[in-house]
């Protein structure tokens, strides 16, 4: 393989389950599972045997319905949950050799911090809303090693210039912003320490369409002039249409198709996928 | 001295359990260790944690000296002193050099201790990132994982909201290039004669439940920015009206009869010292 080939993140048949499972569910395909679920131990597969690679400045969509796992990979890729098993490596750690989730707590959080970046669907989980909205970045910045206001000062008002929030309310705290500055608050937070993997998880939900427009935008255009790789979650086929370069389905916890977004935009194989492109508006 | 009690207050099985956990305290600097807070003749918050770890070490052979706010005579002082002479007999001192043994409530002393003399300081929070992270088990995986950007990003907003670090007591320290330690509401004055200190330091939340400790000869920094560096509180051209001392933490006054500002020794043992010296001249 040639440099270039190289992925930023590669996770290898990762599983997640809530619950310990049974005899009746432990082989995957049993008669006693509805959906992922085991009707006669109450477990939940949320993920099962998901892979798959991203490329330095790809952005790699996955959408599926609500239940298919998708925001727990994502909880699993930024540590917020163990994995039950399953391997990720990242070529900017210890040259992609070491598997993240086997990684201490305490390297985990070394990973979180200066290799990725998350903005969560509910800005509640990615701010403190009550500290300010500069200091918020600043909080990525310093647990990324930086020890100096001045910078800090200088990159969080740049940042908060580039996702449009006033430079006079830069010291006002999330909670007195709009969701939709919020979002973008969370964006720059997120962006902050120049993160070569940026994970997305539901960005646009519930903002209104001019600010999801705006959003978008910018996501977009940080992702060309950073070149930063991106996972990006939604539901919405729109979304990942603007955005992505490749497309991952999951349904019911498994990844049924993948490829690049346009096939399967066009020319959908699986019949939930037909379905999902089919019912678009 | 009152038989009715065990010697020094507790029985000797509490006493054991005490100064256990304060063993472990000074074999991980900085770390809080929880203890069984006992019931106390005193209420929670009014220095039970410092007297329960001066109970439990007490000695008939200790000299006792007990200061609150640098003040040997106020009430909180002379009733733990009370306390500790009823149940014990032991010597007491408002002398720092005499002492074996001093309690403290927010004040080192002006006089630098010695290797055989124990500075017990009471704690109201011994939580250094309680106000910015208030779950007690999410604090405590911040100091498994090493994680204290919340320290700093409390100074970053300080710093954000009225140009300097206003932690007028209680600045966050680093001990032993572990763990972030609260010094007690000391003022920054303080601080720095915890580092290297000859006395071992230990610090008691009865309320909080935890006992934590600086052992003789630690390396203790407060914490600060490479472009605020962290400043103590400054008496520079102001003297003591009573002494004359400089140097040390002053009290600012009024008086109400002139309207004028006047300062005076907040160590009203040193102060005395200092007077009984002149009178001796």
């Amino acid at each position: 393989m040639t440099e270039f080939e190289v992925p930023v993140l590669s996770v290898k048949n990762l599983n997640k389950q809530f619950g310990l499972g049974c005899p009746h569910c432990k082989n995957g395909e049993s008669e006693t599972l509805v959906k992922n679920y085991c009707q006669v131990c109450g477990t939940v597969y949320a993920c099962r045997d998901v892979s798959f690679d991203v490329f330095p400045g790809e952005v790699l969509g996955i959408v599926g319905e609500s239940g298919s796992g998708k925001s727990t990979l994502m909880q699993c890729l930024y540590f917020d949950q163990d994995v039950t098993d399953g391997e990720a490596f990242v070529s900017a750690y210890e040259n992609g050799e070491k598997n993240l989730f086997q990684e201490s707590s305490q390297q985990q959080r070394y990973i979180r911090n200066h290799i990725m970046g998350k903005v969560y669907q509910n800005p509640l989980l990615g701010l403190r809303m009550n500290f300010s909205s500069i200091g918020n970045i600043a909080e990525k910045l310093i647990a990324a090693g930086s020890n100096h206001v001045g910078m800090m000062e200088g990159r969080g008002t740049e940042l908060l210039n580039k996702v449009n929030i006033p430079v006079h309310r830069r010291k006002e705290a999330p909670k007195k912003f709009s969701g939709g500055m919020q979002q973008r608050v969370q964006i720059a937070k997120a962006l902050s320490n120049n993160p070569p993997l940026l994970l997305l998880d539901e960005v646009t939900t519930g903002l209104d369409l001019s600010v999801q427009a705006s959003v978008l935008d910018l996501i977009k255009s940080l992702q060309r002039e950073l070149n930063i790789s991106i996972v990006l979650v939604s539901h919405d086929l729109g979304v990942i249409r603007m955005l992505a370069d490749r497309t991952l389905v999951m349904l019911e916890g498994k990844v049924i198709e993948e490829g690049l977004t346009d096939q399967i935009l066009e020319d959908p194989q699986h019949p939930y996928t037909q379905q999902l492109v089919h019912s678009l508006l | 001295m009152n038989t009715a009690y065990n010697f020094a207050f507790f029985d000797e099985g509490s006493k054991r359990e005490i100064r256990r956990a304060t063993l472990k305290a000074i074999a991980i600097p900085g770390y809080q260790v929880p203890f069984a807070s006992r019931e106390m003749p005193i209420g929670r918050g009014w220095g039970t944690g410092g007297l329960q770890l001066t109970l439990s070490l007490i000695g008939k052979d200790d000299v006792l000296k007990v200061i609150d706010q640098g003040s040997d005579d106020s009430v909180n002082a002379v009733n733990i002193k009370k306390l500790v002479f009823d149940t014990t007999g032991v010597e007491t001192t408002d002398e720092t050099r005499e002492a074996t043994l001093i309690q403290s409530r927010h004040r080192i002393p002006e006089v630098s201790l010695s290797k055989d003399q124990i500075l017990i300081l009471q704690v109201p929070i011994p939580e250094p990132l309680r106000y910015y992270e208030p779950s007690e088990s999410e604090t405590k995986k911040f100091h498994a994982e090493k994680e204290y950007s919340g320290a700093w990003l409390m100074l970053f907003e300080q710093i954000m909201k009225y140009g300097s670090m206003t932690t007028g007591a209680d600045h966050p320290v680093l001990v032993h290039d572990r763990y972030v330690m609260a010094p007690s509401p000391i003022p920054r004055f303080d601080n720095p004669k915890m580092d290297e200190s000859e006395a071992l330091i230990l610090l008691g939340a009865g309320r909080e439940k935890k006992v934590y400790a600086v052992p003789p000869y630690t390396k203790v920094v407060s914490l600060d920015f490479e472009d605020f560096p962290f400043e103590p509180e400054s008496f520079e051209d102001k003297e003591c009206r009573l002494c004359g001392s400089t140097g040390v933490f002053l009290d600012e006054l009024v008086d109400e009869a002139t309207d004028e500002t006047v300062y005076q020794c907040n160590d009203t043992s040193y102060c005395l010292e200092k007077l009984n010296a002149v009178g001796v001249k």
